[in-house]
């Protein structure tokens, strides 16, 4: 797992409380959000589970003894998401995904990586686009299926590739 | 016949007229009487039959208790049940012993009738049965057994029919009127003390009837003492009753508040310098009281009091924090200063607690909260909230980045 780099707030206890100063809040929350992402980048994880605040070091600095309580967190996405940097998997509004590139962002780095690897008008397994040899470099191997689907979708609704369906895995057809 | 009295014709205490009604004739069962060509009168408590003129005159006249009545109906006279209903059949109980003594020690009927000559006067009858089934007379027992009126009463309160004095002319019935409404003031006021949501609804009436009073009492009319006027009043004022229907206990202009905002304004001055501006008002209540010595203040008093200090043009005011707790801040005492001068302090040592900052700043705990609040509200610090307790921090959100 690389190296995340943590920034001064997270030592900074404070940064463990949401603060009620609306100008020191957003501050805070704005914070967050990038420490957020940058973390879920770097361990290629795209889910976060608000009950688990406990366990990850992301939320829990024990080198301060702070931690951030589910309700922070909940707050913190809840904001994010206003950004369109989060979203809740269901109702439970538990489990959420983070998408520390746009689902557009994602699209359109698929679909460059597919013409310049001239696959255009070709079909291709959503395997082979997560996990094949061909996308060990690029930022969206190992990212987690559900996005991965949704980013495919957004190209599908500019017309740039077609979802489907055969024997038992997916696939998609670049334009 | 023999639960009719003999008696002179006045009220009792608690009985009211209701209706009269002439030309009637008495029939003991179904005989007829001597008692013929007279007048009756009905009241909350009994029928009386007196000749024409008697009890306008208050002689002696027949008297029959309503709680003898146990059903009543309408008889019509004549042969052939012309000319509508003319008689009213009242049933009677047996006679309760310690009766007076009437036209007849004993009567074979139960029941007796009266004959109306120009016929039954619908409203009469409708008095009648209504005054029976009152039970007035149990009412006022009651009342005057005990003080405490209970819930469960079930008998309505009947309305109290304003005293018609045509029954007695001359000074007689004027004085009578006026003995009639005291009662009913008195009664007034006892019913309204028993409850307290009673007395809510009759404390308009209170505060009528004490202006009166007191109004008479300049006057120096009436038969109440200034002695009685000043309890009285100091009741009311006790009660919280000054003038209830705005339910305000105290009134903005009251004198005994300015007076006291004065000299709290007067002593605090010195006070408040030297402790730095500001202080709670629990504090205040405390150093009042010790320099008064003798006459000490209560604390609604003192809140009272200080609400009125801008009032008298004092250096110091009232202050309630959102966190609600109350003080006394000298005008000059400002916000961001304060602020300026904690988030100083937290730069010097890195993160304070409520109780920290007092020990360094020389205050209580209350106001050394108070002060990180404002700091922080000021955006000049920021909380830390954990298992240790509160904590706060110079703002490096804002100043860091």
């Amino acid at each position: 797992m690389a190296e995340i780099s943590w920034p001064w707030q997270y030592n900074f206890p404070p940064f463990f409380t949401i603060q009620p100063h609306s100008e020191t809040r957003s501050k805070q929350l704005e914070a967050w959000q990038q420490l957020i992402s940058e973390y879920l980048k770097v361990t290629k994880q795209s889910t976060v589970d608000i009950r688990e605040t406990q366990n990850s070091p992301l939320f829990n600095n024990a080198s301060i003894n702070r931690k951030l309580s589910s309700e922070s967190l909940l707050t913190i996405l809840e904001d994010m998401a206003k950004a369109g940097k989060a979203a809740p998997v269901d109702k439970s509004k538990n489990v959420w995904e983070v998408y520390w590139h746009s689902l557009d962002e994602w699209g359109n780095m698929i679909y460059s990586w597919a013409s310049c690897n001239g696959l255009n008008n070709s079909v291709c397994t959503l395997f082979e686009l997560r996990e094949g040899d061909n996308t060990v470099g690029e930022e969206f191997h190992g990212l987690d299926m559900n996005i991965l689907v949704k980013a495919l979708k957004t190209l599908e609704v500019k017309g740039k590739c077609e979802l489907m369906e055969f024997d038992e895995s997916q696939g998609v057809k670049f334009f | 016949m023999d639960r009719f009295e003999y008696i002179e014709a006045r009220l009792f205490e608690g009985e009211n007229y209701l209706k009269r009604d002439k030309n009637v004739k008495i029939y003991d069962g179904d005989d007829k009487t001597q008692f013929v060509d007279g007048e009756v009168v009905l009241t909350t408590h009994r029928i009386l039959w007196g000749k024409p003129g008697d009890i306008p005159k208050g002689l002696v006249c027949l008297s029959l208790h309503l709680y003898y009545i146990f059903c009543m109906e309408e008889e019509s006279g004549g042969m052939f049940g012309l000319g509508g209903p003319k008689r009213i059949i009242l049933h009677l109980g047996p006679t309760i012993p310690g009766k007076r003594p009437g036209p007849a020690v004993v009567s074979p009927y139960h029941f007796i009738k009266f004959s109306f000559k120009d016929g039954i006067d619908n409203a009469f009858y409708k008095a009648l049965s209504e005054a029976v089934a009152a039970k007035a007379w149990e009412r006022t027992q009651q009342l005057s057994t005990s003080s405490n009126l209970p819930a469960s009463n079930s008998t309505p309160k009947p309305s109290v029919t304003p005293i018609n004095s045509k029954i007695r002319s001359g000074i007689v019935g004027i004085e009578r009127s006026i003995e009639e409404q005291h009662r009913a003031t008195d009664q007034s006021i006892s019913v309204a003390f028993q409850d307290l949501k009673k007395l809510m609804e009759k404390a308009k009436e209170m505060v009528t009837v004490s202006k009166t009073i007191s109004s008479k009492i300049r006057e120096k009319q009436g038969d109440i003492s200034e002695d009685d006027t000043v309890r009285f009043k100091s009741y009311l004022m006790s009660l919280g009753i000054d003038d209830p229907v705005t339910r305000d206990t105290f009134r903005s202009d009251s004198d005994y508040y300015m007076g006291l905002a004065q000299q709290i304004s007067d002593m605090m001055v010195a006070v408040l310098i030297d402790c730095g501006g500001i202080m709670s008002l629990a504090d205040v209540w405390c150093r009042v009281n010790r320099a008064r010595g003798l006459e000490l203040i209560s604390p609604e008093d003192l809140l009272n009091a200080c609400k009125l200090l801008q009032n008298v043009d004092s250096p110091m005011s009232l202050r309630k924090f959102p966190s609600g707790a109350c003080v006394l801040q000298l005008n000059s005492n400002r916000d961001e200063e304060i602020a300026k001068a904690t988030s100083q302090l937290l730069e010097e040592n890195g993160f304070l607690t409520p109780v920290k900052l007092s020990q360094i700043a020389n205050v209580s705990v209350l106001l050394a909260r108070e002060r990180l609040f404002t700091t922080e509200s000021l955006g000049l610090a920021c909380r830390d909230e954990s298992i240790e307790g509160l904590a706060f921090y110079p703002n490096m959100f804002l100043t860091k980045a």
